[in-house]
């Protein structure tokens, strides 16, 4: 398959869609003198499912706090043709991040009531919401009484309930054991292909990039930067029979090389660190 | 969630160990101390008998109940006088204290400002304070107000003010991304973010605003009118009056226990759904 710098077409595209994101040359210095970032270019296009990933201290959070305007760059630009600013982006953090007393209604209409609107008049959406993410019965339910994995589902509609464009992802499922990540994996690309939203999510999971993306942006540490762009070329939808396939298998090796040649470009060139 | 319950297994050593020590502790958790207690009445009232010791110098427990009883009108109206005290200034500390700390978290350079001179009022003892309020407010329940106030106070400010600072980061990064103003913020997230560390605060104040009022009064009372518990104990102190004495402190330390559990209670029904203090041990 190919791999390029430039980013592909995507498969089954058919052709040019609208850039809804792009980076050029973006990098971000911490006052503390840590270069997080340098020279990143990427373009995020509409409908992708881009995931960033790399070693820890590649700045793949930090480009993610970027893209959401958490963070302003040091140098380059951000621009967002597609999208008019913080209305059209949901963020989903690595912990659910949910408020721990209110119930999960609540918690899902919380963006929808932050920007005005009535408990009754958001109810119809955040009902759909939590339907999508099987939690329908559990809109009564408090964050505690709730498992890891639906917690994070609970973080997911929450994200979703103000119909963004993108989707921001920070190692979502990261601290889930493996069946459940599988099942929000699955859950995650229905949703995504249900209601053609776009994302962009960092992981430092091969297998997670593999299975989700419709690109792997490789990224390498000291400084921060796009070490190379995979297409992952498996038509949707994917399952578990994709998740046990040869096909799949052969990806994730490819991935991992990848991977490797990052985590080796790195060493060697920092000092500090570990 | 009900536990599923399995009658007909025969439980092991441990396991019916656990349950055996369990069953014990809720038993003596309440057993245990009022037994002491008792234990210690009895010996109080022994010791009075076995050294013949007059009443204005000990009286026995008897006695002290017996006046309970006798001066009900005169104690009693004290202690309303005392409460009153008591849970104004704690309202006044309330409402001073998380209003403050609202105003600090609104304002980083507020709270480095000022906070310091909260601290400058909390350490330094009421008693030496109380003569310059003296001087300046002439109003005897506005002194007594302000005296326990200035006790009562610090614990909410303090509590709150690191309640309403120890927010989730990411959460504040959500609200940031939805746009949310200042005053959503406070509303929604740092307030009920505050709340168990309020709350927390609330029940030191409770405790201290009573010791204020009690204290307030007791520097007043050299100087005042005041009809309060604790001028009921200076005078019964002037006159050897030591029953009386015994009865008036017993009814303090009763409003002391009774503020603490209420409040008490008041945190644990408003947590007790989310926050990890209100939860019961489970398995």
């Amino acid at each position: 398959m190919p791999d390029s710098k430039a980013a592909p077409e995507q498969p089954g595209s058919g052709g040019a869609r609208a850039t809804l994101l792009s980076l050029h040359g973006v990098g971000k210095v911490f006052s503390n003198g840590v270069t997080a970032l340098s020279g990143v270019d990427m373009a995020i296009r509409e409908g992708d499912f881009v995931s960033l990933l790399g070693p820890s201290g590649c700045g793949k959070s930090t480009a993610l706090r970027l893209i959401a305007g958490l963070s302003t760059p040091t140098s380059g630009a951000i621009e967002r043709p597609g999208a008019a600013g913080n209305d059209t982006v949901g963020f989903v953090f690595q912990e659910p991040t949910l408020l721990p007393w209110a119930s999960v209604f609540d918690n899902v209409w919380l963006p929808l009531r932050l920007r005005g609107v009535p408990r009754a008049k958001a109810a119809p959406a955040v009902m759909e919401m939590l339907a999508r993410v099987h939690l329908e019965r559990f809109a009564a339910a408090v964050p505690r009484e709730l498992s890891g994995g639906m917690k994070m589902r609970v973080s997911i509609a929450r994200a979703l309930v103000t119909k963004p464009r993108v989707l921001l992802m920070d190692e979502p499922f990261a601290a889930l054991d493996e069946i459940t990540r599988f099942k929000l994996n699955d859950d995650l690309l229905d949703l995504w292909q249900d209601q053609r939203f776009t994302v962009v999510f960092v992981t430092h999971s091969v297998f997670e990039s593999v299975f989700l993306s419709t690109r792997i942006v490789v990224m390498a540490a000291r400084p921060g930067r796009v070490f190379r762009e995979l297409a992952v070329e498996a038509p949707f939808p994917r399952n578990e029979t994709f998740r046990t396939s040869p096909a799949y298998a052969a990806l994730c090796r490819r991935t991992s090389e990848v991977l490797a040649g990052a985590i080796n470009s790195t060493t060697g060139a920092g000092h500090g660190g570990h | 969630m009900a536990a599923i319950e399995h009658p007909a297994r025969p439980l092991d050593a441990e396991e019916a160990r656990r349950v055996r020590r369990e069953r014990l502790e809720r038993v003596g958790k309440w057993l245990l101390p009022l037994l002491i207690m008792v234990l210690a009445i009895w010996l109080w009232d022994r010791i009075c008998v076995w050294n013949g010791i007059p009443k204005y110098i000990l009286p026995r427990p008897g006695v002290v109940v017996q006046t309970l009883y006798s001066d009900a009108g005169l104690l009693f109206s004290s202690l309303l006088v005392t409460l009153k005290i008591t849970f104004l200034s704690l309202l006044l500390a309330v409402v001073g204290g998380v209003g403050l700390a609202v105003l600090f978290a609104q304002s980083k350079w507020g709270e480095m400002s000022f906070f310091p001179f909260a601290v400058v009022l909390q350490v330094t003892p009421i008693v030496a304070i109380f003569p310059l309020i003296n001087i300046y407010v002439d109003n005897q329940t506005a002194k007594l107000l302000l005296c326990a106030w200035i006790v009562a106070f610090f614990p909410v400010l303090s509590n709150t003010t690191l309640g309403l600072n120890s927010v989730d980061r990411n959460l504040r990064d959500l609200f940031r991304l939805n746009g949310a103003t200042r005053w959503q913020e406070l509303w929604h997230l740092r307030l009920p973010a505050a709340m168990p560390y309020f709350l927390g605060g609330l029940k030191i104040a409770g405790g201290l605003s009573l010791i204020g009022a009690v204290v307030a009064e007791f520097v007043a009372g050299a100087s005042g009118q005041s009809s309060g518990l604790a001028s009921r104990i200076i005078e019964a102190g002037y006159r050897l009056n030591a029953p009386r004495l015994f009865a008036a402190l017993i009814l303090i330390s009763l409003a002391g226990i009774v503020i603490f559990l209420v409040l008490s209670l008041v945190s644990h029904l408003i947590l007790r759904r989310w926050h990890e203090s209100a939860l019961k041990q489970e398995g």
